[in-house]
């Protein structure tokens, strides 16, 4: 079970008060876009044992979507940050660092 | 028009928690940034009560104005003053991006009554909720079972719970079942 912070309204609660939205930062592609780009887009995910970024929304809660990073083995949760952020903060990255070393997620590290 | 009739027609149940269906109040659901002055400012006015901070409610008689998120507000009042609070409100914002709207007939009211660790114990059975540290002046939007609502404690002893109308009957039935069990704790 996931206990999550939504950064919006502060609760704290376990996962059956929120709703997984899937990868985070997906950067959409659309018109203009080449096949490739946009079946990345649409298919191409990443899947990882270990360090993940997921989108929540406080579903049954404040209703506001936020971003959360996590690991997909242990379920245990590094933090939350705000859905308005291209990339997570640097502190959070920061503790994953200290307690996954070595770790990868696209570009991060 | 017609006269305003609550979900369940009152219905109540009795026992060590007491559960009741409460005659319908005017609800008026206002959307804008909270953290606006202006937007702020004119509800307080509209209330007033003081805008609560982040999940706090305040509470004055039948007069209740909840934050419900960063966009959000709920204000709950004597019905016979919804339409006239309503006008003010909009009038008092129609230059902001903000919307006040006439909630009072999409949910119901329930309210429970009973000893402060057996109503704790009904809503622990129900809701993804710590009830063992939640506070008279916090309201907590989460879900009951299967649906969404929201409950809050304007004073120690009591309990108020706010869900759409439309699952009014299988909230009372929640909570009555749960008050019907013997306690754990
Ligand atoms: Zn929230």
């Amino acid at each position: 079970m996931l206990i999550l912070t939504c950064p919006c309204c502060g609760v704290t609660a376990e996962e059956t008060e929120f709703h997984g939205g899937g990868e985070a930062h997906l950067k959409r592609e659309g018109p203009g876009s080449d096949d490739a780009a946009l079946e990345g887009y649409l298919f191409h995910r990443e899947n990882p044992r270990g360090v993940h970024f997921e989108r929540w929304r406080h579903v049954y809660g404040c209703g506001k979507w936020f971003h959360a990073a996590r690991d997909t083995a242990t379920l245990e949760v590094f933090g939350t940050y705000p859905a308005q952020s291209t990339r997570p903060p640097e502190d959070l990255l920061e503790t994953i660092r200290a307690k996954r070393p070595g770790w990868r997620w696209r570009d991060l590290a | 028009m017609s006269d305003p009739v609550s979900a369940l027609h009152g219905l109540t149940v009795e026992g060590s928690v007491r559960v009741e269906d409460l005659a319908p109040r005017g609800m008026i659901t206002l959307r804008g940034d909270l953290s606006d002055a202006t937007v702020s400012d004119a509800l307080a006015r509209a209330a007033g009560l003081a805008v609560p901070d982040r999940r706090g409610i305040a509470v004055e008689g039948e007069k209740r104005l909840a934050w419900m998120s960063p966009d959000e507000a709920l204000l709950i009042l004597p019905r016979a003053r919804l339409a006239a609070t309503l006008a003010g409100l909009t009038e008092t914002l129609a230059s902001s991006h903000a919307l006040a709207a006439d909630m009072s007939d999409a949910r119901a009211l329930l309210r429970l009554t009973g000893e402060d660790a057996a109503l704790r114990e009904v809503l622990a059975r129900l809701a993804p909720v710590d009830m063992a540290t939640f506070a008279t002046g916090e309201i907590r939007r989460t879900r009951l079972a299967q649906v969404a609502c929201a409950f809050w404690m304007p004073a120690p002893g009591t309990v108020e719970v706010i869900c759409f109308r439309s699952v009014a009957r299988y909230a009372f039935d929640l909570l009555a079942q749960a008050a019907a069990s013997p306690r754990i704790s």
